[in-house]
């Protein structure tokens, strides 16, 4: 690209109305997550992020917590983590939340009201992925949060010394790290998937069972996934036998923050592809 | 800029099914009302006007702007659509606040511009409440606050009086006829043409997804040429003059208006008509008061053109 053509971009990049773009963003932001956090339609979403913690908190009244349990507690935690967030509450949650925030409202018959304002689409698609990350973090970023202070402070003093002095808060940033980027992944995956099919549960099946026989793909293949990104930000290793084994075997080795940016940037491809599809989108409810 | 709304050869066909075909319009400011039988392609063409579906074919420009031009587009036009959904769990206030509040204006400004339009429409009180509390005319009101509450230059309205009683729908009708008036674009659909043909500037006569006749009414009138045009005389012999009238070939048609000081006359050859009738008036032995076309409304054109069942005639 010469330098003029480089000028040129760059001038028209800097014309852009960004402030506004930024204003309507956040309104839309601010829209959606009044409408739908709190809503009783949120429900079952709430019951898939706290129904574990509701678990482990029946379990630190009724159990003796020996400090020597800790270890155990600790692959119970990352279990709950590995086995039912990503792979079944984080999952089925993102499927609700952002199949929601597109086909939902076009099934509600109320998408053209968006789609009638003076926001260009892809802002409205980036904000609408926004808002509902901000929903799903907050979800099930405190429900994992509250799992784990409900674990450690049932051992008492020997729980705090885990945490605070010992790997404890490590393996809690790793976990809400986790939490936040299947939050993106799953939600940048069915955001996409609300627009291309009319019923993407469906496909969303589909991608369970991809995201379970992925590990066993080749390598290339490996890296369409979200969950296989994820295994690589686990602190703690789960050992299972049988077919769970599938769903935490540890594929190529790959650095924490490779794994990270890698995840990010395949977030990053289907949020333009989703940008790319809005454009195209129609109000043809008599079809939905 | 452009003051026009523009289709250039506009198809749009969904599937195989024919939505518009091939429409070419330029409509200037003023009230314009899209008539034609359910199905025609009035929902299509003001959904292609709007962005809401893209054109097969063609380009559509309002006020020298197309609808992809997403940010420019819709601070100029509003449309009132005839879905009748809304957001779950609204307000009336809070439809109309957070629409406007999408144009990135302060929340004052978003709160002054939803009151002006929520008396424009005089819903009142009700706009605390929530929306799926509404009648449907209160749906509809609230609806068409929204469409106007961001001023916008061009406004379109689809089957706006639906679901209206008589004193809404005439408050509805002086609202449009004062924006047309202030310069602005509406383009109207609906079935109650007696009523939106009293505002309107000129019509859009569509079927089967294709323009059969665009203009002022009384032009669109004096083109359909073949069909007998109706007229109604008040005179103080209108017994003499119908059987002055008729006995003339060209008239087809006679009947005495029902408080006996006129006569409706129908002819197939209107201009010799008016010459034998100042004929007649010049003798002096019949006193003609007014003389004044009956059937030159959307609805009579309408029923000419494309007839009862929607075919055209």
């Amino acid at each position: 690209m010469s330098r003029e053509s480089l000028k040129s971009l760059a001038s028209r990049t800097a014309r852009q109305p960004w402030g506004l773009w930024w204003t309507q963003a956040e309104r839309v932001v601010q829209i959606e997550i009044r409408r739908s956090l709190f809503s009783w339609r949120a429900g079952w979403v709430y019951f898939l992020a706290y129904v574990p913690t509701l678990i482990i908190f029946l379990h630190t009244i009724v159990d003796r917590h020996p400090p020597g349990a800790i270890s155990e507690d600790t692959k119970v935690l990352a279990g709950i983590i590995q086995l039912y967030y990503i792979r079944l509450g984080i999952f089925f949650g993102c499927l609700g939340i952002f199949s929601r925030l597109i086909r939902g409202e076009m099934m509600e018959r109320s998408l053209h009201y968006y789609l009638l304002s003076p926001v260009r689409r892809e802002i409205l698609l980036l904000a609408k992925f926004v808002a509902g990350s901000i929903n799903a973090v907050l979800l099930f970023g405190s429900a994992v949060l509250a799992n784990f202070a409900l674990i450690y402070a049932a051992f008492g003093a020997a729980g705090r010394d885990y945490v605070f002095s010992g790997p404890g808060l490590n393996q809690l940033f790793a976990y809400l790290l986790v939490t936040v980027l299947a939050c993106l992944g799953y939600g940048a995956v069915f955001l996409l998937l609300s627009m291309i099919f009319r019923n993407p549960a469906p496909a969303a099946m589909l991608v369970l069972g991809w995201e379970a026989l992925n590990p066993v793909m080749p390598e290339i293949l490996q890296r369409i996934s979200v969950a296989s990104y994820l295994r690589h930000l686990m602190p703690v290793s789960v050992a299972t036998e049988g077919l769970f084994a599938l769903l935490t075997v540890e594929t190529e080795p790959v650095s924490a923050w490779a794994a990270a940016a890698g995840l990010l940037m395949v977030i990053a491809v289907v949020l333009i592809y989703s940008c790319y599809r809005i454009r195209s989108i129609e109000i043809r409810y008599t079809t939905e | 800029m452009n003051d026009r709304i523009v289709f250039d050869d506009v198809s749009k066909f969904y599937g195989e099914v024919l939505g518009v075909n091939r429409v070419t319009l330029s409509l200037p400011p003023g009230v314009t009302t899209l008539v034609g039988p359910n199905g025609s392609g009035k929902t299509t063409l003001m959904n292609l006007l709007t962005g809401l579906v893209s054109p097969s074919n063609g380009h559509i420009s309002v006020l020298g702007l197309a609808p992809s031009e997403t940010t420019e587009f819709f601070r100029m036009v509003g449309y009132c659509t005839q879905f009748d959904s809304f957001p779950r769990g609204l307000t009336g206030w809070e439809f109309i606040v957070d629409s406007l509040l999408l144009h990135g204006i302060s929340h004052d400004q978003a709160a002054k511009l939803a009151l002006e339009s929520i008396e424009r429409v005089r819903l009142g009180d009700a706009a605390a409440r929530r929306i799926a509390s509404y009648s449907k005319g209160m749906r509809q009101k609230i609806r068409l606050a929204q469409a106007i509450a961001h001023h916008p230059r061009v406004l379109v309205l689809d089957e706006p009086l639906n679901g209206l009683d008589p004193m809404a729908r005439a408050e509805s009708l002086a609202l449009f006829e004062e924006l047309g008036r202030q310069g602005m674009h509406l383009l109207i659909s609906s079935h109650i043409l007696e009523e939106v043909d009293r505002i309107s500037d000129r019509v859009v006569l569509i079927t089967g997804g294709y323009l059969i006749a665009v203009g002022n009414i009384h032009q669109v009138r004096q083109e359909v040429r073949e069909k007998p045009m109706e007229v109604i005389i008040r005179c103080n012999n209108p017994e003499l003059l119908a059987s002055r009238m008729f006995a003339i070939n060209h008239c087809v048609e006679a009947r005495l208006h029902p408080d006996g000081k006129g006569v409706f006359l129908r002819t197939g050859d209107v201009d010799q008509f008016y010459s034998i009738l100042n004929d007649i008036a010049a003798e002096g032995t019949i006193k003609v008061e007014t003389v004044a076309p009956a059937d030159d409304d959307a609805n009579a054109i309408y029923q000419y053109l494309i007839g009862a069942n929607g075919s055209t005639s």
